[in-house]
């Protein structure tokens, strides 16, 4: 009762308070106090990056990293259940926002720990790194709070420019360099397409705010042309983002030349942030031109599940292999959008979730076996796998499986999900679709699978850059000790917790239930 | 009681492949499946007539949002196939334990994982979790096949992956589909459980291409005759003890889904699909009796001669009569405790015949191993169906059923009878009499490989002697669950027309 009351509270003094100070508007400090300790964490980490102790540059910046995405997530739980507009109703912090910060953060966590040994901290220093990882989470918490156009443009700025420079962080090798030039160049791109169309969506409704649009949209005064060209161009903008295809082509080259543990983070948070403001802004500010979009979205889901399995199918290198394939996964995310359903939101959300686990599981392996072979992330470095290092094994198995959507594992019950929402918002053929592309997706996880426990180790093996010995052929008993222990622990831990909601997903259908219920466009 | 008998065999195998050792893990697999079997055993035991209904329920909500149960249940079709999933594992895991084998604790593991995931897709009485089970076994046995397997294992273990989940995740659309179109419906809440879906019958159409889906993943998984280009590859290449249980028991979660879920639920889809099907399983039979006869590859010839018997089965359940679907189970439980121990002596010959499994390197084994062959001509003659075994008692109950609904089907399904004495007798004449081959060394049966055999040996003797301890006891369920497509097939003898 009490937090009703204070929000009721708030709500009041917001207007008033912009009415009496012409300044600025109230700013609820305790709303958005994720961002702040995200933006606040940023600045201080960045500072400690100049300390001259090589202590302090390489073990205090990513600790107080790590703490700063523990604070994130403490306060965001704090937060859980205050539906509040921030900021004169730029934000809402509402259970999906705060849903998708949780993720966002550990999703960050699991690349500070990936890259405490990594080469790129050290190459473009410890501190701009951690700056900018925690900037870009910023960003991507303000794009899925975004209640208005504007906030939608700065989110998805804050959150695109850090990764343009994280990509390009290990400056000596060329194929990073051209990894963030390449997202530079189509992600700018991308951003001139979305902000054209918000353009055309403010000149055809008259308003910015998501609420207002929703309600021009829904009382027919709006001109068509107008409207459907902006809808279009804000799809295009979005869909670059998400790496939907046909706008997926930078994907696999980003993916590939970035550091490894920068393309775990982004295939896991760049998506989920830009699932976020799919949700926001098809199925709450434009759900009234639903029957418009909701075709064509649909066909590009279509298309992405089609191109994303079938470019997965020839890869050798595991990076390019995971980059098609979460293509493919953003097709079967869309499903959730397109049905423009409560179902279908909290099935999108879900499965972001699973997807978290899955990919971070499959990268952090990914990542050891670059350390520790000379393949880098060829599928060959995984050969062999199953008899060397089981520990490693299984996180890989198990993400494999899970991302083809085996029982047992969360992925399954996230497709069942999605599924399940297709066909109550009749789509059913969409569902179908998944179905097929599972089915080609086989062709590529099989493959890993068999190259681990069905292929032996190829012979040379040499140390790698960062002169730690490598074991060869080692015993079951030498297990992890070649391995640096936080990736194996990262691997392990996101690998469990893929079985474990697989088979009790109860305590996650609640949680993405409950997210998606702050979305009352569909009450 | 049912969950003990599922998770038993996972549990005791994890146990042994964490405590590892050379010899523990393959000690507790077979624990765990003996203790499993005993279990099964005990059920039959303390069976108390058939009254159609459930037995032994467990009812849990699984997953609420999705209205997924952990249900469970036991009634007169899945009685014995958990008795015979049970007891196959464990012949198998008596064979295998008499082998060393690499990497023991990951092979022991598997099994066990894979014979939960078995015995639960019997037990299951909610159709997602079947589903879910359906799927899980397969992962085990692509391991098991591709890193135990011959030479071409990984191909031939990629196809027999793609294959089966091509089917399973067809079957997973129509599950979800089946339940979601229920739900709508009825207005009820999503539930995934055979009752609920039962009750809440849907429209022509859409049974039909539900039941379309379903039918590819189970006739893969059988195989019939069409959907059968993974079994030579993956026949050839998996390891024999795994190849006695894959041929013995998976096949027959196939013709169990047909007769627990497709008929019951999809009823008028089955009535309209039925010469369909019934198509498929002659052209099984015939199929698959002719590569047996040309095969020259041991387990290929009962790997076809599996096809051939798959397709009685098929048509057992499409005759739509109770005869034939009494027959169908019957069978299903015989082929299973044949088809097991036809496995192991190819393996017994190979070993005889200088490592090649062409029976064209054989002959003459028979000399000095009187006792081995005299098992494998009971076998032998089980498998053709002589009079006086159990399979005799089953294909006649098939071809009655059969020839009650369909009678030209049944004529042509008769030469399948005369077709496996050719191919079955062709077979035992080659391996063990004939001149003997090049490499063959006749050795008497060893004890402990008798140890594997004469259970399997004496199971085939009881169901010669005394089928009705089967029958008998499925007789209720399998009636009724074939009596709603039954009374669709036929609206004209009876009245129940349109549902």
């Amino acid at each position: 009762m009490k937090a009703v009351a204070r929000i009721a509270g708030h709500g009041r003094r917001t207007l008033l308070a912009a009415l009496v100070h012409p300044h600025g508007p109230h700013i609820n400090y305790a709303a958005i106090s994720p961002l702040e300790a995200l933006l606040g964490g940023s600045v201080i980490v960045l500072i400690v990056g100049l300390l001259r102790s090589r202590f302090a540059r390489e073990q205090l910046v990513p600790a107080l990293t790590l703490l700063t995405l523990a604070a994130t997530i403490a306060l965001t739980s704090w937060q859980w259940n205050d539906h509040v507009s921030a900021i004169s109703g730029a934000l809402a912090v509402d259970d999906l926002a705060l849903a998708l910060t949780i993720v966002f953060a550990a999703a960050g966590a699991a690349a500070v720990i990936l890259s405490w040994r990594a080469q790129a901290p050290r190459e473009s220093a410890h501190g701009e790194y951690h700056a900018l990882l925690l900037a870009s989470i910023a960003g991507m918490a303000i794009l899925v709070a975004a209640q208005n156009l504007v906030t939608l443009f700065i989110g998805i700025e804050l959150l695109s420019i850090p990764l343009y420079v994280l990509c390009a962080a290990e400056m000596h090798r060329a194929s990073s360099l051209e990894s963030g030039l390449k997202y530079l160049i189509i992600g700018s791109v991308g951003s001139a397409t979305l902000l054209y169309g918000l353009a055309l969506l403010y000149g055809a409704t008259g308003s910015t705010d998501f609420s207002a649009i929703a309600s021009s949209i829904a009382a027919g005064h709006s001109s068509d042309v107008l409207l459907l060209t902006g809808v279009a161009l804000v799809l295009v903008g979005l869909c670059f983002k998400a790496s939907v295809a046909p706008f997926h082509q930078w994907t696999p080259d980003v993916y590939e030349g970035a550091p490894t543990p920068i393309t775990a983070f982004m295939a896991v948070a760049t998506k989920a942030a830009a699932f976020g403001v799919l949700l926001r802004m098809f199925d709450v500010a434009l759900i009234a031109e639903n029957l418009d979009w909701g075709p064509a979205l649909a066909t590009l889901a279509t298309i992405t599940i089609i191109v994303g399995n079938v470019g997965a199918l020839g890869q050798s290198s595991l990076k390019r292999m995971l980059a098609y394939s979460s293509v493919a996964q953003a097709g079967y995310i869309m499903g959730g959008v397109v049905v423009s359903t409560r179902l279908g939101a909290s099935a999108t959300i879900f499965y972001l979730i699973v997807y978290l686990l899955m990919n971070i599981a499959a990268f952090a392996v990914i990542i050891a076996r670059e350390r520790e072979t000379s393949f880098g992330d060829d599928i060959d470095a995984v050969a062999g796998l199953g008899s060397q290092r089981p520990l490693l094994a299984w996180p890989l198995t198990i993400a494999m499986l899970s991302l083809a959507g085996i029982p047992a594992t969360a992925g399954f019950i996230g497709k069942v999900y999605l599924i399940e929402a297709l066909v109550n918002g009749n789509y059913t053929w969409l569902g179908i679709v998944i179905v097929v592309g599972s089915m080609i997706s086989l062709g590529y996880y099989l493959r890993v699978i068999a190259a681990i426990w069905m292929r032996e180790a190829p012979a040379a093996v040499r140390p790698t850059a960062n002169g730690r010995p490598v074991l060869a052929g080692g015993s079951s008993e030498a297990d992890v000790k070649g391995t640096d222990l936080e990736v194996a622990i990262v691997a392990l831990a996101f690998a469990a917790a893929t079985i474990f909601f697989g088979i009790v997903p109860q305590p996650l259908f609640d949680f993405a239930n409950h997210a998606a219920a702050s979305l009352t466009s569909f009450l | 009681m049912l969950s003990l008998v599922i998770w038993i065999p996972a549990a005791a195998a994890l146990i042994g492949a964490i405590a590892g050792g050379r010899r523990t893990p393959g000690a507790l697999a077979l624990v765990g499946s003996l203790a499993s079997l005993g279990l099964a055993i005990a059920l039959i035991a303390g069976w108390s007539g058939d009254s159609g209904q459930l037995t032994h329920v467990t009812d849990v909500v699984w997953i609420r949002s999705l209205g997924i149960h952990y249900k469970l249940g036991l009634d007169g079709l899945n009685l014995f196939l958990i008795a015979l999933t049970t007891f196959v594992f464990s012949g198998a895991l008596v064979a295998a334990n008499l082998r060393e084998w690499p990497r023991t604790e990951l092979f022991y593991l598997l099994l066990g994982i894979a014979q939960s995931a078995v015995l639960g897709a019997f037990l299951a009485q909610d159709l997602a979790l079947f589903v879910g089970f359906f799927d899980l076994m397969l992962i085990p046995f692509y391991l098991l096949t591709g890193i135990y397997g011959g030479p071409g294992r990984v191909v031939a273990t990629t196809k027999l992956v793609i294959y089966t989940l091509v089917g399973s995740l067809l079957m997973l659309a129509g599950a979800v589909a089946l339940a979601v179109l229920a739900s709508q419906h009825s207005g009820q809440p999503l539930n995934f459980t055979y009752s609920a879906l039962r009750a809440a019958p849907l429209g022509g159409g859409t049974q039909d291409w539900i039941f379309l889906l379903f039918a590819a993943a189970f006739l893969v998984k059988m195989p019939a005759f069409p959907l059968h280009g993974w079994m030579p590859d993956g026949y050839r290449e998996m390891p024999i003890e795994v190849l006695a249980i894959f041929s013995s028991v998976l096949s027959k979660v196939g013709a169990y889904g047909f007769l627990a879920i497709v008929l019951p639920i999809l009823p008028r889809a089955s009535a309209h699909f039925q010469t369909l099907l019934l198509l498929i399983g002659l052209a099984s039979i015939l199929y698959g009796s002719a590569m047996a006869f040309t095969q020259t590859n041991a387990r290929l010839i009962v790997g076809y001669s599996s096809v051939a018997q798959l397709g009685f089965i098929t048509m057992g359940i499409f005759a739509l009569a109770p005869q034939g679907a009494q027959g169908a189970v019957l069978q299903m439980v015989n082929h299973g405790i044949v088809v097991a121990p036809l496995f192991i002596i190819v393996g017994l010959l190979a070993a005889r015949a200088g490592g090649s499994e062409d029976i064209r390197d054989m002959g003459g084994i028979a000399m000095r191993a009187p006792i081995l062959a005299t098992l494998f001509l009971i076998v032998t003659f089980a498998t053709l169906a002589m009079p006086g075994s159990g399979n005799f008692i089953g294909e006649i109950l098939i071809l009655l059923g059969l020839f009650k609904t369909k009678m030209v089907f049944s004529i042509i399904a008769f030469t399948g009878v005369l077709m496996a004495s050719v191919y079955m007798l062709r077979a035992f004449i080659r391996t063990m009499h004939n001149r003997a081959g090049p490499e063959v060394v006749s050795r008497e049966l060893r004890w402990r490989d008798a140890l594997v055999l004469v259970p399997f040996i004496g199971a085939i003797m009881l169901f010669a002697i005394y089928p009705q301890i089967e029958l008998s006891r499925a007789q209720t369920s399998v009636t009724s669950s074939i009596a709603a497509a039954a009374a669709t097939a036929a609206p004209a003898s009876t009245p129940v027309a349109n549902r």
